[in-house]
């Protein structure tokens, strides 16, 4: 057992509005420099649709993630020596068609235009070339809330998949949002896909960053990253990505699109795992499987085994203690309600989903309310089942229905509570169909509906104590790599050793 | 007098700027280290120009290991006579010199017309392709064509020593009095091109991720480790 700390996250989406607050709190932090201003660590995209950047989910065009080949796990793309066979030119890669061309507008123009007939106009101008741009025909959230209609609805990959009319009349859409960040996922294919080793996964918490003195811009992680979180700075030609914010999460704060988050709909915590088991879980023939083999590589955090080799492995006690208080244990292990997006590209990734619930409520409170009709009604709920399993479960329906369950009964629990009008037998019928207990379902409508700040971002800070010159800094000044002090031996290359 | 400056004092500032420049660069300027790719703007035209140019180029290297390198005793040993050896060299070199020079002019004509690339292009990045270009151009000319209608040059007894020669400090410039003129007009644009290479986007030739292939595919590294460079393998 080779016990590893990683943080994680869990988006309810049943409390998404979609108001990219977290987007555009995240921009302003991280992407709004030359060269990154067509990236979004952070986006948030109107499901069905094509997503940013478009089609992403098309593997079969852009070869992300790994696949089973004769039992072995390798990267779709191709191993080592293809990749350095294709150094030259990377076919697999998304040009910045696939994303957008950045543009601002020509404001100067609305102060400096001299008198005219009609009212001045800010055009809009390429922040690539600077040329106006006449009719821009694609940029972030183009296809805002179903914007487009069913010509966008059908680039969904999918939709294509499900291989069934989804319809788009008025009365029949159906639409979520979908907020995405990188992954950080146990088995990252954009590390195995860097051939300069530029791209890591911490040890202590799992956070997957690029050295950016390392990186050579060959662009392989990009491509190989199945959820396109991996992005091109074309001003400084390295590879830049979502860092879960770690300056904060060091420093025992959550990510800015955590924090910022209107809805209140994201979760952070820490998991333990166990990072021997990875490749195998990673490795299961059926990717129907591939949720559940995940879920398998996380360990529970009061086995007091457990404990034992964690604290053997360096996890001190504020980090166990985290992971025993975390929600994302509660939310993706213990209750099982969030799922992992798209766990059949086999990267086991750690951001987890509660698949929303919103439109097949109101479609039971549309009919008679006749509350024999909460477990039917799950199955003809307006988000085709199908649509939700082919995000999350790799197709696998059984597993959406049965989180759905756990949610209704979990409205259903609470309403009785408070309002009744339920009786005993098909209350108690309810919950054993969730499988789910009375307490538990308290326990969990408390953590999605009422918690508070420090419930919802249980994170251990950093740990200070693996500075390596800790009693060199007591005391130090901050400016000290700029001005050592007299008789301090200073090294060229920066570091005191 | 002038013997000496271009072929002992040149060549030698050329290297000393190379290898002072890219030291330089490395430890002070790490961040600025890459192989800067424009594929993310435009990857049909590049598709075909970068891996004409850069397979071209390849071969070309391994080419001039073989004339410059290689000493003509180690062919004579082997039995490979000068005609064999020529006939040789014009067919692969000419191929591979050709696929430079074809693919630099795919890619310089995609530098000034396509408008996302060439909005980014530095100064830098055309002299770099210009220099490369008129680098092979007269390489190019060299192997097919001189080397046909002229005669064939055995610069294996004149530029390969003398190349030799500069790397064990006792240059023999002498050797190179007696050479065409394109062949030392190649080899001191090459020596400029040497010198340049800090300055440009070269600087990623020296990059190439031969380790790739035998690294552990997820790497870990700790924040202890981390300025260190450090990591622990899977």
């Amino acid at each position: 057992m080779r016990i590893k700390a990683q943080v994680a996250m869990v988006m309810h989406l049943d409390k998404c509005i979609g108001c990219h607050t977290c987007s555009v709190t995240c921009k302003n932090v991280w992407t709004n420099r030359p060269g990154v201003e067509y990236m979004w660590f952070n986006n948030v995209e109107t499901r069905p649709g094509p997503g940013y950047p478009k089609q992403w989910e098309d593997t079969k065009r852009f070869k992300g993630g790994w696949v089973l080949k004769n039992g072995k796990l390798t990267l779709r793309a191709g191993g080592p020596i293809t990749k350095l066979a294709t150094l030259f030119y990377n076919p697999d890669l998304a040009d910045m068609n696939q994303y957008y061309e950045p543009w601002t507008y020509d404001y100067e123009h609305l102060i400096t235009s001299p008198k005219s007939k009609h009212l001045p106009v800010a055009r809009p101008k390429s922040m690539i070339t600077g040329e106006f741009i006449d009719k821009p025909e694609w940029g972030p959230n183009w296809d805002d809330d179903l914007a487009g209609g069913s010509e966008n609805v059908s680039l969904d990959p999918n939709v294509k998949k499900l291989q069934e009319h989804i319809a788009m009349e008025y009365e029949k859409t159906f639409m979520m949002y979908l907020p995405r960040i990188c992954e950080h996922c146990l088995n990252p294919p954009c590390v195995a896909s860097c051939p300069s080793g530029a791209l890591y996964k911490r040890d202590e918490d799992g956070i997957v960053l690029v050295d950016q003195e390392a990186c050579r811009g060959w662009r392989f992680c990009m491509s190989g990253c199945p959820y396109h979180k991996v992005y091109y700075n074309w001003n400084t030609h390295k590879a830049e990505k979502c860092n879960f914010c770690y300056p904060r999460t060091e420093a025992g704060l959550p990510t800015v699109c955590s924090e910022t988050c209107v809805g209140r709909l994201r979760y952070l915590g820490v998991v333990l795992y166990d990072a021997d088991r990875v490749k195998e879980a990673a490795s299961v023939e059926d990717p129907k499987d591939l949720y559940e083999s995940q879920l398998s590589v996380f360990l529970d955090p009061f086995d007091p085994q457990v404990i034992a080799e964690a604290r053997k492995a360096g996890i001190n006690e504020s980090w166990i203690q985290s992971a025993q208080d975390s929600p994302i244990y509660k939310l993706a292990m213990k209750w099982k309600i969030a799922l992992p997006l798209h766990p059949e590209y086999r990267t086991l990734p750690m951001v987890w989903y509660v698949p929303p619930l919103s439109p097949i409520m109101n479609h039971i409170e549309e009919g008679a309310l006749n509350t024999d009709h909460y477990i039917p009604a799950v199955d003809h709920m307006r988000i085709p089942m199908e649509y939700l399993a082919s995000l999350m479960t790799a197709g696998d329906t059984e597993v959406i229905r049965k989180v759905l369950l756990k949610l209704t009964a979990m409205r259903v629990h609470m309403r009785q509570q408070t309002v009744g009008g339920m009786d005993e037998l098909s209350h108690s019928e309810l919950l054993k169909e969730a499988g789910m207990s009375a307490g538990d379902i308290e326990d969990m409508a408390r953590l999605l509906a009422v918690a508070k700040y420090d419930e919802r971002f249980v994170i251990p800070t950093g740990r200070r104590e693996m500075n390596d010159d800790l009693y060199y800094r007591y005391g130090a000044c901050s400016i000290e790599g700029l001005a050592p002090p007299e008789g301090m031996m200073t090294y060229p290359f920066g570091k005191e050793e | 007098m002038s013997e000496v400056f271009w072929w002992v004092v040149f060549p030698y500032i050329a290297f000393t700027i190379m290898l002072v420049g890219m030291l330089y660069r490395f430890a002070f300027r790490g961040v600025t280290w890459t192989a800067p790719s424009t594929e993310f703007f435009e990857k049909k035209w590049l598709r075909i120009g970068s891996p004409l140019f850069h397979y071209g180029i390849i071969f070309a290297f391994f080419g001039h290991i073989m004339g410059m390198v290689v000493p003509k005793r180690f062919y004579d040993v082997l039995g490979v006579n000068d005609e064999m050896y020529h006939a040789f060299g014009i067919i692969g070199g000419g191929f591979a010199g050709l696929m430079v020079v074809a693919g630099l002019i795919i890619l310089l004509i995609r530098k000034m017309t396509v408008p996302r690339v060439r909005a980014q292009a530095s100064f830098a990045d055309y002299f770099a392709v210009i220099l490369v270009l008129l680098v092979s151009i007269l390489g190019t000319y060299i192997t097919i064509i001189y080397n046909t209608t002229v005669h064939a040059y055995e610069y294996r007894t004149t530029i390969g020593p003398w190349f030799r020669s500069l790397f064990v400090f006792q240059p023999q410039y002498e050797l190179m009095t007696a050479v065409p003129f394109v062949f030392r007009f190649h080899v001191i644009v090459a020596f400029l091109l040497f010198a340049s290479i800090p300055f440009t986007s070269l600087v990623h030739i020296f990059s190439f991720p031969a380790r790739y292939p035998t690294r552990a595919p997820i790497q870990y590294r700790s924040r202890i480790g981390y300025r260190k460079g450090s990591s622990t393998r899977k």
